[in-house]
């Protein structure tokens, strides 16, 4: 479904990516985990279409397509989904109306008939029960005044709608609770299927405790300097990053 | 500054005391601290109402008071004294202090999960003082603010709460700080550091109580230090007895994506002063501070909240709601300080008072010093009565006037109630509040 | 910000003002220059009564000892206000039309191209409007129809010589003629303007509008509005503003007075979009504007709604004087500043009457160079037991070359009254922008969706047939900001 071959980009001309490889295929749950600075959101921004971040070499394939072509609500309508990790704020702008012009803007392009206010209703309602969210949340402005929790899990919902066949989730568990993190993972777990992907970007192991992940990569200064299985994150866990980088320094990173 | 006397030097003498005594003891780091504490303190004197951050607040009644030094008496307090107010009923990890000092027969701590500690400060200064060396005075300012110089100086004991990296304790921490003057008004100065290290969670409540109906003086200072990706909620309920005079200052430190809530009631007092401040130092950090006052006679709060956003992308949330009766008066000032670097800064303030008499009052001040350019930042302030049109509405239903106004105080009040997590806790304000009203026992009844 | 999002909302943000077009039409206008004759002349040209006369040449005299003011936060090079024309009409063979069909093509084609056919078969049903061109009012449409209903609408100069009696029970009781400088100017050689009055208890059953029209050169346009509501009446009155593009600062120094009776309410509309001068700043309207209501009876209520999208200065409080027992003065206003635009703007809200209530709602848009300050007054009277005032004040950044400002003036003098103000500054960006391009919309729909969800709680007041206008003048006025 993904393809990343040696993928650099920069902000404002300061290298962040280095060369990364990465295979995703359908059906599988990825998790990038790094320090700090390593690239990984610079990776989820890019492949969402941020025009901030300029990649210099590099390409890569969405479904046999060229991604790095196509403009984000080009992305967005193919599938590709991305959870913010700081989910923004639009005063104004009803959550309701929002998500229904999101949706069948993606409707449309897959070919199928967009949804009238009370049939999107229906569909929404059932996805907001995964979350735990308040049907009252809908007439709200997008994200405004939720908290940190709600706009997590806001995210989880929205991705929950628009059945992404590509789902990224920028540090989707910073700065979550305990309850707040059981929902998200319980969301993310339901959502998981054989026709979807999933890449979870992560700054600590936690999460993954939840969210049981087929691959784990670590990503160090813009490159992913080794990938292995769910006992990776264990092992990153007790020795920290410099250990893993340490050890791998000399093997070629592989994917999956 | 001199017009008011002040018994600075009592305090002067007094350390040298305690300098003395201390002297060879555990935490020999502290020393210097306390030193240049004091020395501080002599250069500061107390404030006085022409300093901006003391403009509403005139703290010369403590500034005149000899107050005796607090001995830890913990004898002299027995536990079903505490009973109902200090929530022993509830099998929460617990420290009690007595006029300063840890009560352990009042205490009860248990085994903690994980290997999160909960001790007496005094007891780890003299067993283990690499422990608190890290963190301890590391982040309350006593450069500017006298009382907490003069706690640095003086500060002997309090808690020590240490939750290890993804240790997550369920249960909440209760401190309970319970003051016994009668004859002769004395002051303690309790001292409490709380460190959540990355990824761990943890609920903890500060419970000031006064048993005697003398006047004493409480000079608290609690310090949290709040680790990447943890959950801190914190709780300071100040019960303190009707001539007690209370300072505090609660000093949060936020690391990355983390997230810390305080809460701050206030009941009783004669005269309090609550610094609550926020460092929000890390990215994607959170804060919220929460707060209620019910404040009656002629008892004076002064609530002064200081949150400075440090990093990009934190979030703060301010409510803090004041009820008002007799003389009582209300201080509410909100700073909010966005350094140049913090862009996507998202602050909202809110302070809610409710004047029950026309001798009540309110100063409510918001203070925004931004210095970036992308950043939301809302404040708002209400100083109403009661609505006389929905007192006519209910009485006309048939409630008496003083069931309709308790009945609308409790509305307005639960609103900060409500976001009070622990249920014990939540429902022990609920009753007191019932308590506060006229004619809160029907209310209780009826709900 | 970066390239492709610039792009595109760049090319959507830069619009053409549409309205930049001159009507080549003969005038008959006076040499520039201000004095006491220039003055006489103008009062003689319409024909006036004397006290109308003294009246200006009180104000004038007065004007005289006064100084511009300075506080406001606006920039602007000094006005000589012996080089603009204090009159100038289109040339008529008669001194007024007398109905529809007399008044000239050419000025009916000039309405048709703003939008406002005056023809009344054509018009918009239910929006009675008068036409003013520079000095006078050239034409008012269903004026027969309101008068069946008693209801009195159409220019300030009919009023003066139809209904003098009202004209001098009313004129300056709201804004003084010796009020501000700008005011005292009116007041000193005030042309035309509209005249409303609308009898006890009936409710006006379609919308009053003036559409002002700036066309000649070196003119400055200086007109006068009274609104009269009697007792338990009803009027929604809306005027828009249109001028031609030119290099040159025109002056624009208007007077409205509001007056409401017992139970009456009046809301009055503008959306303003005078030229705001080119992308470099050069030349577009002064907007130096009075505007003020007297809520004088019980249970009045007067409410301002403001969609300020033109002019190159915009210096304007409309305000309300709450006298009457449980009166409400309401303020809803967007301000939008690009390019070089200045607005210092706000409301102004002074509680005399018992339970009496304000509303204030700003909606202020900076973008390019654009400046916005709003600027509120908010003042409680010792007798005004239980005022309310709810003031909401949120301004938008688009780009970070443009600055907006916030002063609220807050006095409270009764300690029942309830006072909530709320204030927020953000920036719309290039994270909102992706956050919903990242969920399928496009760019375009994604600056509709922000800008008029952060103008929601105004666009609400207006009545429907200007709110969609409002809504696309403000997208117009913003093209090619976004970035």
């Amino acid at each position: 479904m993904l393809e990343i071959r040696n993928l650099h980009a920069s902000v404002e001309g300061h290298e962040i990516l280095k060369g990364v490889n990465l295979t995703v295929n359908a059906g599988e749950l990825h998790s990038i985990m790094g320090p700090n600075g390593s690239g990984k959101s610079t990776l989820a921004q890019v492949l969402a279409g941020r025009d901030t971040y300029k990649v210099t070499q590099g390409e890569v394939l969405y479904e046999g397509r060229n991604l790095l072509e196509m403009d984000p609500d080009e992305r967005a309508r193919a599938g590709v989904f991305m959870a913010f990790q700081y989910p923004v704020e639009i005063p104004g702008v009803n959550t309701a109306y929002f998500l229904r012009a999101a949706l069948n803007s993606i409707r449309k392009h897959r070919g199928l008939e967009e949804l009238d206010a009370a049939d999107f209703l229906d569909w929404v309602k059932d996805k907001m029960k995964l979350v735990d969210m308040d049907e009252r949340l809908l007439n709200r402005s997008i994200n405004e005044g939720f908290s940190g929790g709600e706009k997590k899990r806001g995210e989880i919902l929205q991705m929950a709608v628009l059945e992404p066949k590509l789902a990224i989730m920028d540090e989707t568990d910073s700065g979550l609770d305990i309850d707040a993190l059981k929902i998200v993972a319980r969301g993310v777990n339901t959502l998981r299927s054989a026709d979807r992907a999933i890449i979870v970007i992560t700054h600590y192991q936690r999460v993954l405790d939840y969210i049981v992940p087929d691959f784990v990569h670590v990503l160090i200064d813009g490159r992913i300097v080794r990938s292995g299985g769910k006992e990776l994150a264990l092992e990153l866990e007790e020795k920290g990053y410099a250990g893993v980088e340490q050890k791998n320094a000399a093997t070629e990173p592989i994917t999956s | 500054m001199l017009q008011v006397a002040q018994k600075t030097d009592d305090y002067l003498s007094r350390f040298a005391q305690l300098e003395a005594r201390l002297a060879g003891d555990g935490a020999t780091f502290l020393l210097p601290i306390r030193k240049k504490a004091i020395e501080r303190f002599a250069q500061l004197g107390f404030p006085t109402t022409r300093q901006e951050d003391w403009r509403f607040t005139n703290v010369a009644p403590i500034a005149r008071t000899a107050f005796g030094a607090a001995t830890g008496d913990g004898e002299a307090v027995e536990a079903q004294q505490l009973a109902t107010s200090a929530l022993m009923q509830a099998d929460w990890p617990r420290l009690v202090f007595v006029n300063g000092y840890v009560a352990p027969q009042l205490s009860s701590v248990g085994k903690l999960p994980g290997g999160a500690r909960l001790e007496s400060l005094a007891a780890v200064a003299h067993a283990d003082p690499e422990a608190l060396q890290q963190h301890l005075a590391g982040y309350a300012d006593y450069q500017d603010h006298p009382f907490t110089a003069l706690n640095t100086a003086f500060m002997e004991d309090g808690a020590y709460v240490h939750i290890p990296k993804g240790v997550y304790l369920e249960q909440p921490i209760h401190l309970v700080f319970v003051s016994t003057a009668d004859a002769e008004p004395v002051v303690s100065h309790p001292r409490n550091l709380i460190v959540a290290e990355t990824g761990s969670q943890a609920t903890i409540i500060e419970s000031y109580l006064g048993l005697g109906d003398g006047v004493y003086f409480t000079n608290a200072v609690t310090e949290i230090v709040v680790g990447e990706n943890a959950v801190i909620d914190h709780y300071k309920v100040g019960r303190e007895a009707q001539q007690a005079y209370h300072i505090g200052t609660t000093q949060i430190y936020q690391d990355r994506s983390s997230n810390a809530s305080s809460h701050a009631v206030t009941i009783g007092g004669a005269l309090v002063r609550n610094d609550i401040n926020t460092v929000l130092d890390g990215e994607g950090a959170q804060c919220t501070l929460n707060g209620l006052y019910l404040v009656s006679g002629r008892q004076h709060v002064d609530n002064h909240l200081r949150v400075e956003h440090a990093k990009p992308h934190c979030d703060s949330r301010e409510f803090f709601k004041g009820v008002l009766d007799g003389h009582g008066k209300a201080v509410f000032t909100g700073r909010i300080i966005v350094r140049k670097d913090a862009q996507k800064t998202d602050a909202k303030q809110t302070n809610m008072n409710l004047l029950l008499s026309d001798h009540a009052q309110v100063d409510t001040k918001p203070q925004l010093e931004i210095f970036a350019n992308d950043v939301k930042c809302t404040h708002g302030a209400t100083i109403g009565q009661i609505d006389e049109n929905a007192m006519f509405y209910l009485r006309s239903r048939g409630l008496s006037e003083p069931a309709s106004r308790s009945l609308m105080v409790y509305a307005f009040a639960s609103e900060a109630i409500d976001r009070i997590q622990p249920q014990l806790l939540r429902a022990q304000l609920r009753q007191t509040l019932f308590d506060w009203l006229p004619e809160g026992h029907r209310l209780q009844d009826a709900r | 910000m970066t390239t492709a999002t610039d792009a595109t909302l760049e090319t959507w943000a830069s619009q053409e003002y549409k309205y930049g077009f001159v009507t080549d039409i003969e005038t008959d206008s006076l040499p520039p220059g201000l004095n006491e004759d220039v003055i006489a002349l103008i009062s003689a040209k319409k024909n006036e009564p004397e006290w109308m006369l003294q009246w200006r040449l009180k104000s004038y005299r007065h004007w005289l000892k006064m100084t511009e003011p300075t506080w406001q936060n606006v920039h602007y090079p000094p006005i000589d206000y012996q080089s603009i024309i204090y009159y100038s009409a289109p040339k008529q063979d008669k001194d007024r039309p007398q109905s529809l069909d007399e008044v000239d093509p050419k000025l009916l084609e000039t309405y048709e191209k703003l939008g406002i056919p005056l023809q009344e078969q054509e018009a918009l049903a239910g929006v009675a409007v008068d036409a003013v061109f520079d000095s006078v009012s050239v034409a008012t449409t269903f004026k027969a129809k309101l008068a069946e209903l008693g209801i009195i609408f159409g220019s300030f100069s009919d009023a003066v010589q139809e209904h003098p009696d009202l004209v001098q029970k009313y004129l300056g009781t709201v804004v003084p003629y010796s009020d501000n400088f700008f005011a005292t100017l009116n007041s000193a050689v005030f042309t035309d303007g509209s005249f409303a009055y609308i009898p006890k208890g009936v409710r006006c059953p379609m919308e009053l509008s003036t559409y002002f029209r700036i066309n000649a050169l070196s003119t400055g346009q200086f007109e006068r509005t009274l609104i009269i509501a009697d007792e338990g009446s009803y009027v929604s009155y809306l005027e828009g503003c249109t001028a031609p593009m030119r290099d040159e600062n025109q002056l624009h120094a208007a007077v409205v007075e509001l007056i409401a009776l017992d139970d009456a309410t009046i809301k009055y509309s503008t959306i303003q979009n005078w030229y705001p001068g080119d992308k470099d700043g050069k030349g577009g309207i002064f907007n130096f504007v009075t505007k003020r209501g007297k809520c004088q009876g019980r249970n009045s209520h007067i409410s301002w709604t403001q969609v300020e999208t033109g002019a190159a200065i915009t210096w304007k409080y409309p305000g309300c004087i709450l006298i009457g027992d449980n009166s409400v003065g309401e303020f809803y206003s967007i301000a939008l500043t690009n390019n070089h635009q200045q607005a210092d703007t706000g409301t102004k809200m002074i509680h005399i009457g018992k339970n009496t209530t304000s509303n204030v709602v700003s909606k202020g848009i900076s973008a390019g160079f654009g400046q916005n300050t709003y600027r509120g007054m908010i003042k409680i009277n010792k007798g005004a037991d239980h005022a309310r005032n709810f003031t909401q004040c949120d301004s938008l950044l688009i780009g970070d070359k443009c600055g907006a400002h916030t002063f609220p003036y807050i006095e409270v003098k009764n300690s029942t009254a309830r006072m909530e103000h709320e204030a927020t500054t953000s920036k719309i960006g290039e994270d909102q922008m992706f956050y919903l391009n990242q969920r399928g919309i496009s760019t375009e729909d994604a600056v509709s969706m922000i800008v008029n969800g952060f103008c929601k709680e105004v666009f609400r007041e207006l009545p429907m047939e200007f709110a969609v206008e409002a809504q696309r003048l403000l997208e117009v006025s913003l093209e090619g900001s976004v970035g």
